[in-house]
C-alpha cells in the first residue's frame, strides 16, 4: 500500500525581499519518513525550512502538510501539524516541565489559565520518552547543551505534530550527544511513526540516520533519493567543491565520507597515485 | 491541586492583604493622625467634619489614583519588557514621558491652561504620550512587519528629542510657567478632579483584564518571536495589541499623575525575582505590588517633611531604586 504523503512541496520558490533564495523546489516526504536536507552554507536549507513554517511567504508554489495548504491554516492549527526544533536556542529561565507545557499552547483556549489533565499527561509521556523526566524541576538555564536539546525535542513532541522539523539539531553538541539526540529521533520516528525532516550539515550523520536525502545547491535541488544515491563522491564534489572519498560503513552498510587535506592531495598527485 | 497554583494563590492572597494594610496606613497617617477604628464611623456619620473631608476628599482619592497609576505603570512595564525581551525597557524609556512632558510644557508656555481650563493639562499629557508612541510604532514598521529592536532604538531617540525640545521650551518660558512645568514633571497624586481619577481607575482595570487575554502570547514570547509563532501565536497581532494596551496604561497615568519614574522598571523585576516569569502570576502580582508601592510612596511623600510634601517621584526614585539595587545585587537569579 502506498504511504500517505505527509509533506508535499510543489514548485516552491521563496526568499528575502523579493529575491529568490530557493527556486522551484518540489519533493514529497511520505508519512513515517526520516528525511534530511543537506547542502553547503547558503544553499537555502534554512530558507526552505522558514518557507515550510510559513515564516517566509512563497513567491510561487504550494506546500501541503498532511493534505492541508499551510498558508490556509490558522496559527494554532499550523502548530498542531508542524513542530520545530530551531537551530539557535537561548535557554530561558523556566523549569523543564513549564517549558514542555508551552508545547500545549496550540491546543489551549485563549483564556485557558490552567493546563488540563490531558496536557499534563502528554507532557509526562514525552518527558519519559525523551528521558528528561529526571530533570523535570531543573531550570533550562542550568542544563547542559545536550540536555537542553533533548528538552527542545520533548517540547516539540508535546505539540503532537504530523511533521517534526529539526534545524541542525546536533550542530552544538559533542559526538556522544549528537548520537544520543539522533538515536532518540530515530526511535521516535520508528516507534511513533513520526515524520521527520532535518536540516543537517554533517553528511556522515545524514547518511547514517536518514532514509531519504535532499541535496540543495544554490537554492535548487541537485539530487534527491536514498543516502546511497545522493552521497556519492561526484555529487559531493560538485555541490561542495571539495574532494572526498566515499566508502560504505561495514556495520550499517550506509555511505561514509572521508575528507582529504590539500597537502595529502598534492603529495598524492606528485607521487603519481 | 498543583503545588504551583497553591503557591500563586498564597502570593496573591498575601499581596491583597499587604494592599489592605497599606491603604489603612495611607488613610490614617498624615498631618492629622486618625485612628483606623474611627475611619468607618467618620465616613458613615461624620459628614461635614474635618476628618471626613480629609479622608473622603483628600486621602481616599489619592489612594484610588495611586492604586490605578501604580498598577497601570507596572503592567505597562511587564508588557514592554516582554515584547522587547529587554530588562531595561519601561514605559518612560520609550518616549512616553518625553511626549507627555512636551505636551504639558506646550500648554504652559502658550498659557492654554489659563484660557481652556486645567483639564487641558491631562489631555495634553495624554496626547503627547500617545503621539510619541504612535510615532515609535509606525517608524518601526519595515515591509509591513514591526522590527522590535528598531522600535527600541526609535523609542529612545524620540525620548531624547522630546526631552531636548522640553529643555528648549523651559529655557524660553517665564519663571511662573517654569514652576508649573517642573511641578508637573515631578509627578503627584494630588488630583482634585474625581472624573479623572475614575477614568484612570477604569482604564487601569480595563488594561489589566485586557492583558490577561494575552497570557499565552506573553509566555510564548519568552522564547522569542519566531519560536512563539511555531507555538501557534499570531505574534504580529499580539504585539500590536499589547503595545497599544501598554501605551494606553502609561499614557493615561502620566496624563493625570505626571511622571512617576521607576515603577514600571522596578516592580516587574522584583516580582520576577519573587514569583518567576510566568505571566499568569506576574501580571496580577505586578499590578497589586505597583499599587502598594505607589500608595506607600505617596504616604511617605506626604508625611516625611510635614507640613510640606515631597514630590512622589523623589520617593519612588530614591527608595524604590535603592531597594531594587540591593535586591538585584543579592540575587543570583536570571530575571528575563
Amino acid at each position: 500500500m502506498m504511504k500517505k504523503e505527509m509533506l508535499d512541496i510543489k514548485n516552491f520558490s521563496c526568499g528575502y525581499a523579493s529575491k529568490f533564495n530557493i527556486e522551484n523546489i518540489s519533493f514529497c516526504i511520505p508519512q513515517g519518513s526520516f528525511a534530511g536536507i543537506i547542502g553547503p552554507n547558503g544553499s537555502g536549507k534554512t530558507t526552505l525550512f522558514r518557507g515550510i513554517t510559513n515564516e517566509l511567504s512563497p513567491l510561487s508554489g504550494i506546500i501541503k502538510v498532511n493534505g492541508h495548504d499551510i498558508r490556509k491554516l490558522r496559527y494554532k492549527e499550523r502548530a498542531q501539524r508542524i513542530a520545530v526544533v530551531s537551530q539557535n536556542f537561548e535557554a530561558v529561565n523556566m523549569n523543564v516541565e513549564d517549558y514542555l507545557l508551552l508545547g500545549r499552547i496550540p491546543y489551549q483556549r485563549r483564556l485557558q489559565f490552567f493546563e488540563s489533565k490531558k496536557d499534563i499527561e502528554i507532557v509526562n509521556k514525552y518527558m519519559s520518552l525523551t528521558k528528561v523526566d529526571c530533570l523535570k524541576n531543573k531550570l533550562m538555564t542550568e542544563m547542559s547543551g545536550g540536555e537542553q536539546q533533548l528538552a527542545n525535542i520533548a517540547r516539540a513532541l508535546t505539540q503532537e505534530p504530523d511533521l517534526l522539523l529539526l534545524d541542525e539539531p546536533t550542530s552544538q553538541l559533542d559526538i556522544s550527544h549528537q548520537v544520543q539526540v539522533l538515536n532518540l529521533i530515530q526511535r521516535l520516528n520508528q516507534q511513533l511513526g513520526l515524520t521527520v525532516l532535518m536540516n543537517i550539515h554533517d553528511l556522515n550523520l545524514a547518511g547514517e540516520y536518514c532514509d531519504y536525502l535532499i541535496m540543495l545547491d544554490s537554492g535548487k535541488i541537485h539530487t534527491q533519493g536514498t543516502p546511497e544515491k545522493v552521497l556519492t563522491y561526484k555529487n559531493i564534489e560538485e555541490v561542495y567543491d571539495t574532494v572526498v572519498v566515499t566508502e560504505t560503513n561495514p556495520i550499517s552498510k550506509k555511505p561514509v565520507i572521508f575528507l582529504v587535506s590539500e597537502q595529502v592531495l598534492k603529495q598524492n598527485k606528485s607521487s603519481g597515485n | 491541586m498543583n503545588k504551583k497554583y497553591l503557591k500563586w494563590i498564597f502570593i496573591i492572597g498575601l499581596l491583597i492583604l499587604a494592599l489592605i494594610v497599606v491603604i489603612g496606613v495611607a488613610l490614617t497617617t498624615g498631618e492629622l493622625q486618625i485612628s483606623i477604628f474611627d475611619v468607618w464611623n467618620i465616613l458613615q456619620k461624620g459628614q461635614g467634619s474635618i476628618e471626613y473631608t480629609i479622608i473622603h476628599d483628600i486621602r481616599l482619592p489619592r489612594i484610588l489614583l495611586g492604586l490605578a497609576v501604580g498598577g497601570a505603570l507596572s503592567v505597562s512595564g511587564v508588557i514592554l519588557q516582554a515584547i522587547y525581551r529587554n530588562p531595561l525597557v519601561e514605559p518612560y524609556t520609550l518616549g512616553i514621558s518625553g511626549g507627555a512632558s512636551l505636551g504639558i510644557a506646550i500648554v504652559f508656555v502658550f498659557g492654554l491652561h489659563l484660557s481652556l481650563g486645567a483639564l487641558i493639562l491631562p489631555f495634553a499629557g495624554f496626547t503627547g504620550a500617545l503621539l510619541s508612541m504612535i510615532l515609535v510604532y509606525y517608524l518601526a514598521i519595515k515591509q509591513g512587519k514591526i522590527k522590535i529592536q528598531h522600535m527600541l532604538l526609535i523609542g529612545l531617540m524620540i525620548s531624547f528629542i522630546a526631552s531636548s525640545a522640553l529643555m528648549l521650551l523651559m529655557s524660553i518660558s517665564s519663571t511662573e510657567n517654569l514652576h508649573g512645568i517642573i511641578f508637573w514633571i515631578m509627578g503627584s497624586l494630588d488630583e482634585p478632579n474625581r472624573t479623572l481619577i475614575n477614568l484612570n481607575l477604569g482604564v487601569s482595570v480595563f488594561g489589566l483584564v485586557a492583558t490577561c487575554f494575552f497570557v499565552q502570547p506573553l509566555n510564548a514570547l519568552r522564547l522569542g518571536e519566531e519560536k512563539a509563532r511555531h507555538l501557534g501565536i499570531n505574534t504580529e497581532t499580539a504585539i500590536r495589541t499589547l503595545f497599544l494596551i501598554a501605551s494606553l496604561l502609561a499614557g493615561v497615568s502620566v496624563a493625570v499623575a505626571g511622571v512617576i519614574g521607576f515603577v514600571g522598571l522596578i516592580i516587574p523585576h522584583l516580582m520576577r525575582l519573587w514569583v518567576g516569569s510566568d505571566y499568569r502570576i506576574l501580571i496580577l502580582s505586578s499590578y497589586i505590588s505597583g499599587s502598594i508601592f505607589i500608595i506607600l510612596s505617596d504616604a511617605v511623600a506626604r508625611t516625611i517633611i510635614l507640613p510640606n510634601e515631597l514630590p512622589i517621584g523623589v520617593i519612588t526614585g530614591i527608595i524604590g531604586g535603592s531597594i531594587f539595587v540591593v535586591v538585584l545585587s543579592r540575587s543570583s537569579k536570571k530575571i528575563i
